[in-house]
């Protein structure tokens, strides 16, 4: 009896080291500029071509403007970064969606919307929410520069095989309560290390009903509580969601993938080292208080007071709180916000859009706000057009920017001045993520909605 | 890579726990496209003020701690999985990295780049704050071939676990590369036979 996991692990089991770790074979590999040039130049170095291009697929998404993107990047680092990665691309003769390629957006968006990702694979990339892909019932996890070299140079990477979770989310989610307020719940609870060494299998009738989209949040912050990934079974709501698109195999090879697809599942009373069950039922709409994922609660909630924490996370927890100018004990409803940020791979996707539109539609954006509402790709930004989103939203006072991950981690300019607060739909408020000093709170679209119109936040 | 060799070092101590790669190195230092010169931002918005000068009460701006070693709260290197936070780390001058948990990227990227991290109980890392605070010329020892820390300060030791594989490759200084390029025709093999591929 095994896991999904196990099943999908063990069929890309090329060989193993000798009281050593897995040799494992990908399927996928994704880059983007960030993370690969200096890999590219280590097989530069050594006199290596990539061993199977087919599989690498190049994006240019974390380090480019959301304005303006038909002109030359101003910041001159920043364009040589995604001109070297349009280099590598071309040198090594790899597929590239650059800058106004209608292909182009967030790495963790285009995978999945162009038939890329599919069920059963490995895929990896260096970024840690490569996890999001788990959603089609992959192994997808998040790498280092040295790992995206090994991939390039043998499409194999050398891993220790982690334990096995399954998180089961039982019962049936309350309205405005969203996959993001599920995650940012399952955090709350196992906090930011809790699934450290695990890789997680989302399972029960809540998950069931996500949409695809949906499982993609889920899956994509499992990296919060430190699970290296976390996939869903693929079920006839995965298979609907792949076929026809681009990459998507076709004819007798679509019958013969879903085949195989179909028997990828848990079998029944296959163990897992841990498992952990929610009622869904309990979960309200959630925001976060603290600078890291694990430091959430229900909008209408109270942050823990210094008694509630143990002594050795004190100094953390008072360092957290004097970073986002909050007291313990402080309740957050009501607070008056300056930034909102819809995006991300966690929350880009035209689903997330929907939402969003739908709360704004014939209301007005509150003056105290700036707001930030960035599509993850071309593809998500033509279908905005295509159900006429963007005529509500300007009608509503916001204005729709160009893909990118932007102020998910302000590497362009889209930076949150110090001291400013900021609700996101982004999947981390560390300190400094959205730009140095500002103050992140992390939140489903629905949430931001209310808060881009409130002015404050405010119960959706 | 350089091979690793036993350390007697002077150590850092960073009670904070949950660092993520975000503080270790922020995103907008990420533009570089070699892996030199990260060590100068490492920390940065914790080191410096906005007009970039040292913030005094951070601890790598106080001269009275030094050493190749950095001792830090639970749950170290969480979040991105920016392998520039390694870089960063052993650009400084770091050699080992001690805390009571790490997360799993992070540990991956520094073993990847010669940089031990040794996992050791929160009581012994509790007591190594202790001695750095009485005084901060206390010192640790990290012996890879035995697997043990010793705290100098107190005598106490700790063994700590790491793979087989792993302690080899830092000990003979290699990397996984030189292997898998050795393996291609196991590789080439599993292309062959695998059950289903995908086109």
């Amino acid at each position: 009896m095994k896991t999904l996991f196990d099943k999908i692990w063990d069929a890309h089991v090329v060989a193993t080291v000798k009281d050593g770790p897995t040799q494992l074979y990908i399927d996928r590999h994704l880059c983007h500029e960030v993370t690969s040039p200096q890999a590219f130049a280590g097989i530069r170095a050594r006199g290596l071509n990539v061993y199977r291009p087919k599989q690498t697929t190049l994006t240019a998404d974390h380090n480019i403007p959301t304005m303006w993107q038909n002109k030359p990047i101003r910041d001159t680092v920043s364009r040589f970064q995604v001109e070297t990665l349009a280099k590598n691309a071309s040198d090594f003769g790899l597929t590239y969606y650059g800058l106004n390629n209608p292909k182009n957006g967030i790495v963790h968006v285009i995978g999945p919307e162009n038939g890329y990702t599919q069920p059963g694979m490995t895929i990896v990339c260096g970024d840690s929410h490569t996890s999001t892909h788990g959603a089609f019932g992959a192994i997808a996890f998040g790498i280092g520069t040295s790992e995206v070299e090994m991939v390039l140079a043998s499409q194999c990477i050398l891993q220790t095989r982690p334990k096995t979770m399954r998180i089961n989310f039982d019962g049936k989610l309350e309205e405005n309560v969203s996959a993001k307020d599920m995650a940012l719940y399952m955090i709350s609870q196992l906090t930011t290390g809790g699934a450290t060494g695990y890789f997680v299998e989302y399972a029960g009738e809540a998950v069931r009903n996500l949409s695809m989209e949906e499982r993609m949040t889920l899956c994509n912050l499992s990296i919060e509580m430190g699970a290296r990934g976390g996939l869903v079974a693929p079920d006839e709501t995965t298979f609907n969601y792949i076929k026809g698109r681009e990459f998507a195999p076709k004819g007798d090879k679509w019958e013969k993938a879903v085949a195989y697809w179909k028997t990828l599942k848990s079998d029944e009373g296959a163990a897992f080292d841990k498992e952990v069950t929610f009622d869904v039922a309990k979960i309200r709409p959630m925001i976060t208080y603290g600078t890291n994922p694990g430091m959430g609660m229900p909008i209408d909630g109270t942050i823990p007071h210094l008694d509630d924490i143990g002594e050795a996370g004190k100094i953390s927890f008072e360092k957290s709180l004097n970073y986002m100018g909050f007291t313990p004990g402080e309740k957050l409803e009501g607070k008056q916000i300056d930034y909102v940020f819809l995006g991300s791979c966690t929350n880009g996707r035209i689903e997330d859009f929907r939402v969003f539109t739908q709360y704004v539609k014939g209301k007005k954006k509150a003056g105290n706000v700036t707001a930030w509402l960035v599509p993850g790709s071309w593809q998500v930004r033509k279908q905005i057009e295509a159900e006429g989103l963007d005529k509500i939203l300007e009608e509503a006072g916001f204005e729709l920017r160009q893909p990118g991950c932007s102020a998910c981690l302000a590497m362009n300019d889209d930076k949150v001045p110090a001291g400013k607060y900021a609700v996101s739909t982004s999947n981390r408020n560390f300190e400094g993520r959205q730009g140095p000093g500002a103050r992140t709170i992390l939140a489903g679209p629905l949430v931001a909605a209310a808060a881009a119109i409130n002015g404050k936040i405010t119960e959706p | 890579m350089e091979k690793f060799q036993t350390i007697t070092s002077t150590y850092v101590p960073l009670p904070i726990e949950n660092v993520d790669t975000d503080q270790i190195i922020p995103a907008r230092f990420l533009k570089a496209t070699t892996r030199e010169g990260f060590g100068d931002n490492l920390f940065a918005d914790w080191r410096y003020d906005k007009e970039g000068n040292p913030k005094l009460d951070f601890v790598l701006n106080n001269p009275v701690y030094s050493g190749e070693v950095l001792v830090a709260g639970k749950n170290f290197g969480s979040g991105s999985s920016r392998e520039h936070a390694a870089w960063a780390i052993g650009g400084y001058g770091f050699k080992v990295v001690v805390s009571s948990f790490f997360a799993d990227i992070f540990r991956n990227n520094a073993l990847n780049n010669g940089i031990l991290p040794v996992v050791v109980s929160e009581k012994f890392l509790g007591e190594l704050f202790v001695s750095v605070d009485k005084n901060p010329k206390a010192t640790v020892t990290v012996n890879l071939e035995e697997q043990t820390i010793t705290n100098n300060g107190t005598g106490s030791a700790e063994s700590f676990e790491i793979n087989p594989y792993k302690k080899e490759c830092l000990l003979k200084g290699l990397d996984d590369i030189d292997f898998l390029l050795s393996n291609k025709d196991k590789i080439e093999e599993y292309e062959r036979n695998r059950a289903f591929a995908y086109e």
